[in-house]
């Protein structure tokens, strides 16, 4: 396998993270050479092997429907970029 | 007094021969004196630190104080402070003043642990040099130009150089096995689920666990006393009864089934590195333990199982990262998707980026089945393997990693070579199982090398057991780098 320019570019816009085009070659090549240790696995037999998602056989607790934590809206937007009457604000999404 | 374990400072706390206050002091002025060659910690705030002295005396004045009251503690930047900044040495987060504590910075408090400051750390916990951090690169203090191993070097580099008796910090593929055993130092990562997440910043979700770093076994498990517990905040912190992880420190090893995986002692490892824990293990003999020869043959496996699954997992956490509720926000942007991407790609370093670019590909459509899942089928094989191995023995002993610390630099270009020396811890974390790393001896270099000790689920008191008996028998734990 070796991923594209192309490939790349998408993976950056799937991730959200821009990536101009003197970068993409570098990240290409690294992303490349990963995926070259990666496809060790593909040789593998695991037909039957049942995946695991987690290290304990647990199933998730269930807690009753009420109210625990009181409202921290200032102490938490204290911390955001931009805020305003106590709503985040993001630029225009709806024109 | 900057020389002492916790456990001494605990009982000088204890027979008034010293207060926090004064210890607190004393551990500031070592770090305002010898950090700037280390860059180990990465925030001080000496008036926070003194009022938290100064209220653990009280506590012990009034009688009301447990014993752990007045230590000093370094926090790997990872844990959420409540009015410190909890960077996870990011640029991302370098804004970010946390408004809350995490479970483990609860624990710590409720005990009287007295924070000194926050410790450096490869960004999101993803390296294994500590080059990765937004802060610059740690120092091996037994080597200026050796790296003091990742992520958690920053924690392991304090606790080498008596910069603090004790800290924090998290292992997802052995981040504080692989710096402990860097640095000289003891530090053990827990079974999955023993340690609460909550308020630990997230990098791969279903690895990440916190653990102390600490000059010996024993003060691992007084911190561990301190750190584990059931938090319903973190959905898989194990409901358990609480543990005392110091029971079985005075136990003789006669008897003990010592397991050696013959695929950790096979080509790549480093001839001293080899002798290093030969030696120990012949230590471990020579108190009554019995080796047998057990097998892990997916271990080479653990590698690129891990390399997707950590990716996938850090690709969806770090979604968080947009640029609206918290952190960095680029400073132009002319839309929306425009501002996520900017900011993201200003924010993130290089290997954070590459992480979660691969994330991206190996759970995108159509490539799910190819890789995450395929990865964790491993993963189960991986887990089977010291399953079958724990039919054998009580607990599995091994290096930490193929070599000593290697140079600052040497490694940051190539991260797929930086990524094979990750080959003996990565398979812990893949099947949840608790693992140690104790100082052992030094390469011919001079710098330190680690034990590791593999135990079962739960077994945490025997790993102990064992490291504290081997530390009872040997001074490498309580060497100290000159500085």
């Amino acid at each position: 396998m070796s991923l594209t320019h192309q490939d790349v570019a998408r993976i950056a816009k799937l991730a959200r993270i821009s990536v101009n085009d003197e970068e993409i070659a570098a990240v290409g090549e690294k992303l490349n050479n990963i995926f070259g240790l990666i496809e060790k696995m593909q040789a593998v037999n695991t037909d039957g092997i049942e995946p695991m998602a987690h290290p304990q056989d647990v199933s998730l607790r269930l807690r009753e429907d009420v109210v625990t934590q009181t409202n921290q809206r200032e102490a938490f937007q204290a911390v955001a970029p931009q805020v305003e009457k106590g709503l985040f604000l993001v630029p225009k999404v709806i024109e | 007094m900057t020389k002492a374990t916790l456990k001494q400072l605990s009982q000088q706390l204890a027979a008034g021969a010293v207060s926090g206050v004064e210890l607190a002091t004393q551990y500031l002025d070592r770090i305002e004196a010898l950090n700037p060659q280390l860059n180990a910690v990465i925030t001080v705030d000496r008036a926070k630190t003194l009022a938290e002295a100064a209220a653990a005396d009280s506590a012990r004045a009034a009688g009301t104080a447990g014993p752990l009251a007045g230590v000093p503690i370094l926090h790997k930047d990872i844990f959420c402070q409540q009015g410190w900044k909890t960077s996870c040495g990011s640029r991302m987060l370098d804004n970010f003043i946390s408004p809350y504590d995490a479970h483990v910075v609860e624990q710590c408090r409720a005990a009287g642990l007295v924070t000194l400051g926050r410790a450096n750390m490869d960004e999101f916990a993803m390296g294994s040099s500590n080059e990765n951090s937004f802060y610059g690169p740690v120092k091996n203090p037994w080597d200026l130009n050796a790296i003091p191993g990742g992520s958690s070097g920053g924690s392991a580099a304090a606790v080498a150089a008596r910069l603090a008796p004790v800290a924090t910090a998290t292992d997802t593929g052995g981040s504080i096995r692989q710096p402990a055993s860097h640095c000289g130092v003891t530090g053990i990562k827990p079974t999955y689920g023993v340690v609460s997440r909550y308020g630990m910043v997230a990098f791969a979700s279903s690895l990440d666990q916190g653990g102390p770093i600490a000059q010996t076994a024993e003060d691992c498990a007084l911190m561990l006393n301190v750190m584990a517990g059931f938090d319903e905040r973190d959905s898989t912190s194990l409901e358990r009864d609480k543990e005392d992880y110091t029971r079985q420190l005075d136990r003789p090893l006669n008897g003990l089934r010592v397991g050696l995986p013959r695929e950790y002692f096979a080509a790549g490892l480093d001839a001293d590195v080899a002798r290093i824990v030969d030696e120990a293990v012949s230590e471990l003999k020579k108190q009554g333990a019995q080796v047998v020869e057990v097998s892990l043959p997916n271990t080479e496996l653990s590698i690129p199982a891990y390399y997707v699954i950590a990716p996938a997992e850090a690709s969806t956490n770090l979604s968080r990262y947009d640029g609206v509720r918290y952190g960095h926000r680029a400073a132009e942007y002319k839309d929306l998707v425009d501002m996520y991407e900017k900011t993201r790609a200003e924010g993130f370093g290089d290997e954070v980026k590459r992480r979660i670019l691969v994330g991206s590909y190996v759970l995108s459509h159509g490539y799910y089945d190819a890789y995450y899942l395929k990865a964790q089928k491993i993963r189960r094989l991986i887990a089977n393997d010291f399953t079958a191995a724990f039919e054998q023995c009580d607990v599995i002993l091994g290096p930490v990693a193929p070599t000593a610390a290697f140079n600052l630099g040497q490694l940051s270009s190539d991260p797929v070579q930086m990524y094979l020396s990750d080959i003996y811890t990565l398979s812990v974390n893949l099947a949840g199982l608790p693992g140690m790393s104790v100082p052992a001896g030094f390469d011919r270099n001079g710098r330190p090398v680690g034990l590791q000790i593999i135990g079962n689920y739960f077994s945490e008191a025997t790993m102990l057991n064992v490291a504290h008996q081997f530390q009872l028998a040997t001074d490498w734990h309580s060497r100290a780098p000159a500085l």
